[in-house]
């Protein structure tokens, strides 16, 4: 039901038996155009557990509604691709929201557990919820012409989202630098993320600084989400769980709380999975088992990821 | 424990034993099935409560413990003159095709296999904190599950076991389940449970004490481990088949859900849950069927309902009843002795007020 579907999603069309250089570039921008899109969902789990200290579950649930959103914007309403990714995106920064108003909000002094427990359990009914409204069958992605067409370079065709996703990741990615390093709601977003209490104490308004995040993460994951489904043209309810799990795994990989370190993350995630295969087809199989190995080791080597400062630990 | 505790527990063992052999001669079958499914809830949800409520441990790998359990019955227990059959696509590694186990012995060592699997993945895992260890456990969970289904020549991958001997009847399922409460509850009355209490509190603290934290945790995640694969195999055997897709970490959030129901970190409180919400599962499968009052149809009712009203129900809890049925409390005779009492009392109280 879940990642058979998703593995299917995912499966790569060029037959692995001989590495040729032809389809070794074909990996190469498989590589690089998936770790981009891990790199746009890790940065929202980055972002949230630098300011709230939690792995927000519903993260990858929040990329999979958003994938449903513009499957309706466009094959059901019939909008234009360019108006239907705007309301997508806003749709998905409201619904980042509420989560976080409805779920996490109440339990802001509640104990680490229940917050988890609380993240879980809106993950689970926001799944719940899509297998509901949507039903559990996948959906076809409607194809957008401008992104599917492909082009030919060395033999090997590729789609034009292909070369689109890095470079609309690195345009984000500057965006958001923008917003957290120069301006004054960032300047707030670094205090609090530093130190919750003094940055209460200092005025800053932590709700609001709270909602701009989920505001911010979730709309990362809307724009993953709608280059997600015009490369892999698949949408069900469960599509979000393994690619969350793995972003989350991205972000700890390039140091939790660091948003350089998510992007760096999400293509090393990303590239190696593609290359895991490219290398090794017999392991094909054990594709998603890549990014839990790597999780335990770099838990194991470098807790604090490979961006990340250290931080003690304290009684 | 009083003399006239120890009484009362063994006449309620007794009752129980009554009661298994009333269901076994006149329930009828689904009936049985709901009352066995239940007790092997039971077991499962214990479990994961002696590593996340009592440990404090929040592991969330339990449906990966629970398929090892579950796959170790399913292959050694079907005959070998049928497995060929089931076996259709790739026939079975040489080495295990010829090796046929009695159910019991299938059962043990799937449970001893699962705490040994839980021993490797420990010793790296356990040194995390809260909520890497879940997603690292999830993980690990979401590995196993992987492993099965690739590994065809063993577990028939994606395909499944299926003519599994369904020997676990209603004795043998409720027998294991009182075992195991029995395990569970003496061990967590013992020094052991005393330092896992003490973890969960406050590991800095319980270090300070002098508890090993390392050897203590491991404990707690391989018991858990065990009786998750012992629960995996009744499962296997009550259902007759196992498949991969049977054991996604959607099942562990079906367990968290009744240990949060229940109180992280009751006994008493898991077991009712179990009931509750595993009954509860079962009778509300009408809400999945298209409903139709005096000839209109109501348009809520439609496949995936239950498992919506289910998942709000474990948000609700969380967010207003944190403790859950049982908080960290549990039933013994005094309180239901007590009771009694209390309820006289009240009854006297508002007839003063009267």
């Amino acid at each position: 039901m879940v990642s058979d579907i998703f593995i299917n999603a995912l499966f790569i069309p060029a037959t692995a038996d001989a590495v040729s250089s032809s389809s070794l570039w074909q990996y190469f921008a498989n590589g690089v155009s998936l770790g981009s899109l891990y790199a746009l969902i890790a940065i929202g789990y980055t972002m949230v557990y630098g300011i709230l200290r939690l792995i927000n579950f519903a993260h990858g649930d929040i990329f999979m509604m958003a994938a449903y959103f513009a499957f309706f914007g466009i094959a059901v309403f019939h909008l234009p691709w360019p108006i239907s990714f705007i309301l997508v995106i806003v749709a998905t920064a409201l619904l980042g929201i509420t989560l976080e108003r409805v779920a996490y909000r109440p339990l802001r002094d509640a104990p680490k557990n229940s917050i988890l427990i609380s993240a879980i359990g809106a993950s689970f009914f926001l799944e719940n919820l899509a297998t509901y409204l949507f039903s559990g069958k996948p959906k076809a992605f409607p194809e957008i012409a401008f992104f599917a067409d492909t082009v030919v370079i060395g033999g090997v065709s590729i789609q034009i989202v292909t070369f689109f996703i890095p470079v609309v990741t690195l345009i984000f990615l500057a965006v958001l630098l923008y917003i957290v390093n120069k301006t004054k709601v960032g300047m707030a977003m670094r205090a609090v993320s530093r130190d919750y209490e003094t940055a209460m104490v200092m005025g800053v308004d932590i709700n609001r600084v709270i909602t701009f995040t989920f505001a911010i993460g979730s709309a990362l994951a809307a724009v993953g989400a709608i280059m997600w489904g015009t490369r892999y043209p698949q949408v069900q309810p469960m599509m979000g769980v393994m690619p969350g799990l793995k972003c989350f795994i991205a972000a700890v990989v390039g140091g939790i709380g660091n948003i350089p370190g998510a992007v760096l993350g999400g293509f090393i995630l990303g590239f190696g999975e593609i290359m895991l295969i490219a290398l090794l087809p017999s392991l094909t199989g054990y594709r998603d088992a890549f990014a839990f190995i790597l999780l335990i080791l770099i838990l194991l080597f470098r807790p604090t990821g490979i961006l990340g400062e250290k931080i003690a630990e304290k009684v | 424990m009083k003399k006239e505790d120890k009484i009362l527990s063994i006449i309620l063992i007794a009752g129980l034993f009554v009661f298994i052999a009333v269901a076994d001669k006149f329930f009828n079958l689904y009936v049985q099935r709901v009352l066995n499914l239940c007790a092997i809830y039971t077991i499962l949800a214990l479990s994961m409560n002696l590593i996340n409520g009592f440990t404090g441990l929040f592991s969330l790998g339990h449906a990966g413990f629970m398929a090892i359990g579950a796959y170790m019955v399913g292959i050694f227990t079907v005959p070998v003159e049928i497995r060929p059959m089931v076996y259709f696509m790739k026939p079975m590694h040489p080495a295990i095709a010829d090796i046929e186990m009695p159910f019991i012995v299938a059962l043990i060592l799937g449970g001893l296999l699962s705490a040994f699997i839980a021993f490797l993945i420990g010793a790296p895992v356990l040194r995390l904190r809260d909520d890497y260890l879940a997603i690292a456990t999830l993980g690990f969970s979401e590995i196993i599950r992987i492993v099965i289904t690739n590994a065809q020549s063993i577990t028939n991958g994606s395909l499944g076991i299926k003519n599994i001997p369904p020997v676990a009847n209603i004795w043998w399922i409720y027998i294991t389940m009182i075992i195991s409460i029995a395990f569970i509850v003496l061990l967590i009355n013992s020094s052991y449970g005393r330092a896992f209490k003490a973890i969960r509190e406050d590991e800095i603290a319980a270090e300070a004490m002098g508890i090993n934290l390392f050897k203590h945790k491991m404990m707690s995640f391989m018991i858990g481990a065990f009786f998750a694969g012992i629960g995996g195999g009744l499962y296997a055997a009550l259902l007759g088949t196992v498949d991969p897709k049977n054991f996604l970490f959607v099942l562990t959030y079906n367990f968290l859900l009744i240990i949060v129901l229940g109180g992280m970190g009751s006994v008493s409180g898991t077991i009712i849950s179990a009931y509750v919400v595993t009954a509860g599962q079962e009778w509300l499968r009408f809400l999945d069927e298209p409903l139709s009052i005096g000839g209109i149809a109501i348009p809520l009712f439609r496949p995936g309902f239950r498992m919506v009203i289910f998942s709000l129900l474990l948000m609700i809890i969380v967010l207003f009843y944190r403790d859950g049925l049982m908080g960290t409390r549990e039933i013994n005779w005094e309180m239901i002795k007590n009771f009694g009492k209390r309820f006289k009392l009240r009854r006297v109280k508002s007839g003063e007020v009267q």
